[in-house]
């Protein structure tokens, strides 16, 4: 039984003074998925061979578009997993070790989605 | 993690049977029972109510039950007219008020339990603590730094006065709360639906001067962000509001206030 006052308890650490990024970002990446994605489907969906892939990846436009939707999958992603993570995890270690493999792995995936796309580029 | 099951000291047992004596036209209510100082698990009693000689409301019959049949049954009321907030039950699977739920309207057996995920003290009484000192914590009165007129009240337009409809009804019965899943699993911290709508109810208000501050103290990942639009609290709300709308207005502010 604590002797806190219940009003301290809700006052606690105070508010953090942020947030808003966070959601504005999601929402920013989420909207530009959704172009982003039925363009890259549709293109996929196109394509007959590895090597029609490549020649289509080699293009500079679709190389920048097709980052900047590896970009926003994986910073969406993560957005969208740590308020998961958040709403559910209560244990406080497993919490912080799923937030940082969560991060980790987003930012891994995306670093070598992307290093794939410009080595198609530059042909090597 | 979060809790998807009741620990085995919840776990709700069936409980005793009051058949009614030469009814003509009954209804089942099957109504939680806990009591704190019996040490036994909480139990769904079952009362069969003769509705010929019962009001028309839920709790026209549970203050028959409790009057005629079984006066151990615990619950708050007050006002019986939906604008005390006190009898905020769940009924029938919906949290609301017992005062203006009508029998009728539920088909089958009328199944009353406490709001949901809230500590129980007795039976249908929730442990509303929290909650209130959620409420204190937003200071929900007029925050002014400008003096007070001399001679008159604080003047309002009867245009900004319309932004408050729709927010002034809140009763803070807690239904809307209580329905809300991100407050079950993050009531510690989350403020809920009923106390971000008295929140934007200061916020809009034309007549305070502290709207900085208020937005402040809410830009919170959970404070105000664990919102994630899943509607319950509009669905719930026995006064027909919308609480999400008045979060989504809040969030449209701290946008506004810093630029995408």
């Amino acid at each position: 039984m604590s002797l806190r006052h219940p009003l301290a308890r809700v006052r606690g650490l105070g508010s953090a003074k942020e947030g808003t990024g966070h959601w504005v970002a999601q929402r920013i990446t989420a909207v530009a998925l959704m172009p982003l994605a039925v363009w890259f489907l549709v293109c996929a969906f196109g394509l007959g061979s590895y090597a029609d892939a490549r020649a289509f990846l080699a293009q500079p436009l679709n190389a920048v578009l097709t980052a900047a939707l590896v970009f926003c999958i994986f910073h969406h992603a993560q957005l969208g997993l740590q308020v998961v993570i958040e709403d559910y995890v209560h244990l406080r270690w497993l919490e912080i070790v799923l937030q940082v493999v969560v991060k980790f792995t987003a930012f891994l995936a995306g670093l070598a989605s992307l290093l794939a796309i410009v080595r198609i580029v530059l042909g090597t | 993690m979060a809790e998807f099951s009741l620990p085995k000291n919840s776990k709700v047992q069936p409980g005793k049977h009051f058949a009614a004596q030469g009814a003509k036209r009954t209804q089942v209510f099957k109504i939680y029972r806990w009591n704190p100082d019996d040490g036994a698990n909480p139990r769904t009693d079952t009362y069969e109510v003769d509705m010929d000689a019962c009001g028309p409301m839920v709790l026209d019959a549970l203050i028959k039950i409790k009057n005629e049949i079984d006066p151990t049954l615990t619950f708050r009321r007050s006002c019986r007219e939906g604008i005390c907030g006190s009898c905020a039950m769940n009924i029938d699977g919906t949290n609301t008020l017992a005062c203006t739920k009508a029998c009728a309207d539920v088909s089958g057996e009328v199944r009353v339990y406490p709001l949901p995920h809230m500590p129980v003290i007795k039976d249908l009484v929730p442990d509303l603590t929290h909650f209130y000192a959620q409420y204190a914590s937003i200071k929900p009165w007029l925050r002014t730094q400008s003096p007070t007129p001399a001679d008159r009240e604080r003047l309002q337009s009867p245009d900004d006065r319309k932004k408050l409809d729709g927010l002034y009804e809140c009763i803070l019965c807690a239904c809307c709360s209580t329905s809300c899943p991100s407050y079950w699993w993050n009531g510690d911290r989350y403020l809920g639906p009923a106390i971000l709508l008295q929140a934007y109810r200061w916020i809009v208000d034309s007549r305070d001067e502290d709207t900085g501050a208020r937005l402040d103290d809410l830009e919170d990942p959970f404070r105000l962000y664990r919102c994630h639009t899943i509607m319950n609290c509009a669905k719930t709300c026995p006064k027909g509001l919308n609480p999400a709308k008045a979060i989504a207005e809040i969030k449209k502010l701290m946008v506004q206030r810093r630029g995408l």
